[in-house]
């Protein structure tokens, strides 16, 4: 964050020239320079108000000047001054940094000078107090940490801290977002399959009517015939028609059965699940707009550590 | 002593103080109303009825901007349009202008009645209304301009009363902070986009949101107070060179403290300690304001006893004296690392806001609406003492319940367990924070049953028949 030396210049002036006014106008009010003799009216009425002539409140005039010098000495301590870095060259974080690699490198470099931000100090402190004991969960496999009670506890407040805000603090999901606690996977339930879900994120992506030449008028049909692949009560007729439809192409997703397919996240439709809704209005909004979801790369967020541990409580909530 | 018959007022305009008097009880109780119901709804969420007009996105910028630029600058037209006319000893300049200037605001406040629930919004705090009623603000507010200082310009008297410097600032500085926040690229009727972007955009956006506190919300309202409080204590201003002091060094610093809304965000390190020194050194010229006018009071203190307008202004000065001694505190990026984003910060706004800004409104308007109506005093001083306990109790129940949830919430927020993991998730803190939303709640529901009590007292007033409720004989001291 570095502006031109004109700004800089121009700020720190404004700045000192305020602050000494201040300064200035306090002392010159403190002795009584209006040739009239101190707890007496100044002489002028204002629709019958008048003014006294008292003397500043000394404890006032003080506590004034003690802010001024306060204010002096923190803008000396501290960046406060235009591009002036203040006396310990202390800085917030890496102000300017405008991607991942940009923050990397920044703070390398500050690491080789010595010079670390509050930020990246606070996150080497807690690397180094806390990093053990996640490097320990890593060390561990995934099929022993789910049994390990107090891994799961830390996966669960992980989840609550980055997880329920999509998912639900009881992790049941809501419209768009899976339901964690079913036995219903997009992209598989295994304890390796959640990790990678979560470590590289998912892009859910139906595209509007499957990216297929079907018409409008269609719509209720293929709907009537998901109903009926998921065990509902339905019209014969009409969901023989939709069949017609889902096999101009549905089913390279979504198999010729309708169970889906964990490789492409493609739902199964033969169970009861729905992650955008099971009436007939979802079910035609969704074939016939499409759906996209999205669940981002946790890896460079949280680090492989602390996904290993959500993982474990993940598995769980449907894993009793 | 005073001399307190030395004007009749019939030589000035009043018509449009009465105006502005009376609408600023009416849009009192609307602001205050729909902040009730948001309060209300934070508890009961179901109280948005799911429609849409009705959920709390929409109805906050309702009450805040209802609240201050309804009722709080309704008052500040009323009072200093009374005020510079009878400080200057001369009738309003452009009285036609004076009138516009009433008609426009209304037929804005109305606009943004409508838009705002209508989810029409430009998106920037206590900024909310789109260009075009913008662009009406701007006309409005320089015509305001022109009245309040032609007036000053033709007055009678010598010198200009400290009252009117107040006013004089707060017309001039709003003007600007207006105007610079609101450029905006339109994109049609009811849509634009800010010039600014990013930490620019947040920067331009927080300065003219404290300053819209600095200078709306404080150096009017002590402009008020000047005028106010030593006419109902019949007591000289405690000390001249006091409100010079802290008149130039409150306009000076106001403008810097902006930054100190957004500590720890992407403004750059040094306009946020920057914020963080203007907005401490502040604090000594804010207190002058509240140490001239409380000391104003030395040799009537008695009348404390008697006089419930009075106790308003005292108690608004007290409050005023409490909001800016926390505001500067937390603006101390330690303890704005704890305050920041918690209800400390709604608790803060609201003491200056009700304790501060809403009491001294109504300590002027019970002074104001006899003299208006040719009356000698209020309709009842038993209602308006009711009003005082209501106000002060509500105003303490909202502040201290905040208080408690904030600094709960704050942390709460930082809790952490020997694995480094966040003790308490962002719900957590929602659930405990209930039982505060609930007191609150009560608070702001007793607030608003004063403000009721008011409108009926002041209406009984205007009614009552000419001459017909003499001042009461001062009490002996």
């Amino acid at each position: 964050m570095i502006m031109s030396n004109f700004w800089s210049i121009w700020i720190t002036v404004l700045t000192l020239i305020v602050i000494a006014g201040c300064f200035f106008i306090l002392r010159k009010m403190s002795k009584n320079n209006t040739g009239i003799k101190e707890g007496e009216s100044m002489g002028h009425s204002f629709d019958g108000i008048e003014e006294l002539n008292n003397p500043l409140p000394k404890w006032w005039a003080y506590m004034f000047y003690i802010t001024i010098v306060f204010g002096l000495i923190y803008l000396a301590m501290y960046p406060g001054l235009g591009n002036y870095k203040g006396l310990f060259g202390w800085t917030s974080s890496n102000q300017s940094v405008r991607s991942m690699e940009e923050s990397k490198a920044a703070v390398d470099a500050a690491k080789a000078e010595n010079r670390l931000s509050q930020y990246d100090r606070e996150v080497a402190h807690a690397d180094e107090k806390y990093g053990p004991i996640f490097a320990a969960y890593l060390a561990t496999p995934l099929e022993e940490l789910v049994k390990n009670e107090e891994a799961l506890k830390v996966g669960g407040r992980l989840f609550l801290q980055n997880c329920a805000q999509c998912h639900g603090s009881d992790a049941r999901g809501s419209k768009g977002f899976p339901n964690l606690t079913d036995k219903s996977w997009l992209y598989g339930g295994e304890l390796a399959d959640i990790k990678t879900t979560l470590m590289n994120g998912r892009n859910g992506m139906m595209p509007p009517k499957g990216g297929l030449p079907i018409e409008d008028s269609e719509l209720e049909g293929l709907a009537e015939y998901v109903v009926k692949l998921s065990g509902g009560e339905h019209d014969a007729a009409l969901a023989a028609q939709g069949q017609g439809s889902f096999m101009k192409g549905c089913f390279a997703c979504h198999g010729m059965d309708g169970t889906g397919n964990k490789f492409m996240g493609a739902p199964n439709l033969t169970d009861n699940d729905w992650l955008y809704g099971g009436s007939r209005g979802a079910i035609v909004e969704s074939i016939k707009y499409g759906r996209a979801g999205v669940m981002p790369a946790w890896k460079d967020i949280l680090g492989e550590e602390k996904v290993h541990v959500i993982t474990a409580y993940v598995y769980s909530l449907s894993n009793k | 002593m005073m001399n307190h018959s030395q004007s009749t007022g019939a030589d000035y305009n009043y018509t449009i103080v009465r105006q502005f008097a009376l609408t600023t009880v009416l849009w009192g109780i609307v602001g205050m109303s729909v902040g009730v119901l948001i309060a209300a709804q934070l508890i009961w969420p179901q109280l948005n009825f799911d429609t849409p007009w009705l959920t709390y996105s929409r109805l906050r910028p309702l009450h805040t901007n209802a609240v201050i630029f309804a009722f709080g600058t309704s008052a500040l037209f009323a009072t200093s349009y009374y005020v510079v006319q009878r400080t200057c000893q001369t009738r309003l300049f452009a009285p036609k202008l004076a009138a516009f200037t009433f008609w426009g605001w209304q037929a804005i406040i109305l606009s943004a009645a409508i838009t705002l629930p209508l989810g029409f919004t430009s998106g920037k705090e206590y900024a909310e209304l789109e260009w075009p009623i913008d662009i009406a603000i701007t006309i409005v507010w320089v015509c305001y301009a022109i009245v309040f200082f032609g007036t000053i310009v033709k007055r009678t008297t010598s010198h200009i009363y400290v009252a009117n410097w107040f006013f004089g600032a707060f017309i001039i500085t709003v003007a600007v902070l207006h105007i610079v926040n609101s450029m905006a690229v339109p994109v049609s009727l009811t849509k634009s986009y800010s010039m600014y972007s990013g930490a620019v955009d947040a920067m331009v956006q927080w300065w003219y949101g404290h300053n819209a506190v600095g200078f709306l919300l404080t150096a009017g309202f002590l402009g008020m107070m000047y005028y106010f409080v030593p006419k109902q204590a019949g007591r000289p201003v405690y000390s001249y060179r006091l409100s010079i002091v802290h008149f130039w060094a409150l306009i000076a610093l106001y403008i810097w403290a902006g930054p100190h809304h957004l500590h720890y965000t992407a403004l750059p390190d040094w306009t946020q300690s920057l914020g963080m020194v203007m907005s401490l050194i502040l604090f000594a010229p804010s207190w002058g304001g509240m140490i001239n006018g409380i000391m104003t009071l030395s040799g009537a203190w008695h009348k404390l006893r008697t006089d419930p307008v009075l106790r308003f202004l005292v108690v608004s000065l007290s409050f005023y004296g409490m909001s800016t001694f926390e505001g500067p505190m937390m603006a101390i990026k330690t303890v704005n690392a704890l305050s920041h984003y918690t209800d400390w910060t709604v608790g803060h706004v609201h003491s200056g806001a009700l304790g501060w800004v809403a009491m001294v409104s109504i300590g002027s308007l019970y002074h104001l609406i006899p003299v208006l109506f040719n009356q000698g005093r209020m309709y009842s001083t038993n209602l308006v003492n009711v009003h005082f306990w209501l106000a002060t109790i509500g105003t303490v129940l909202y502040i201290v319940s905040m208080w408690i949830s904030g600094v709960m919430q704050g942390l709460m927020w930082r809790a952490v367990n020997s694995d480094g993991t966040l003790t308490y998730s962002f719900v957590e803190s929602l659930e405990a924070s209930y039982p505060f939303y609930f007191v609150r709640f009560i608070g702001g529901v007793f607030f608003l049953t004063g403000m009721f009590i008011m409108a009926y007292n002041v209406i009984r007033t205007v009614k009552a028949p000419k001459d017909s409720l003499p001042a009461l004989a001062e009490a002996k001291a």
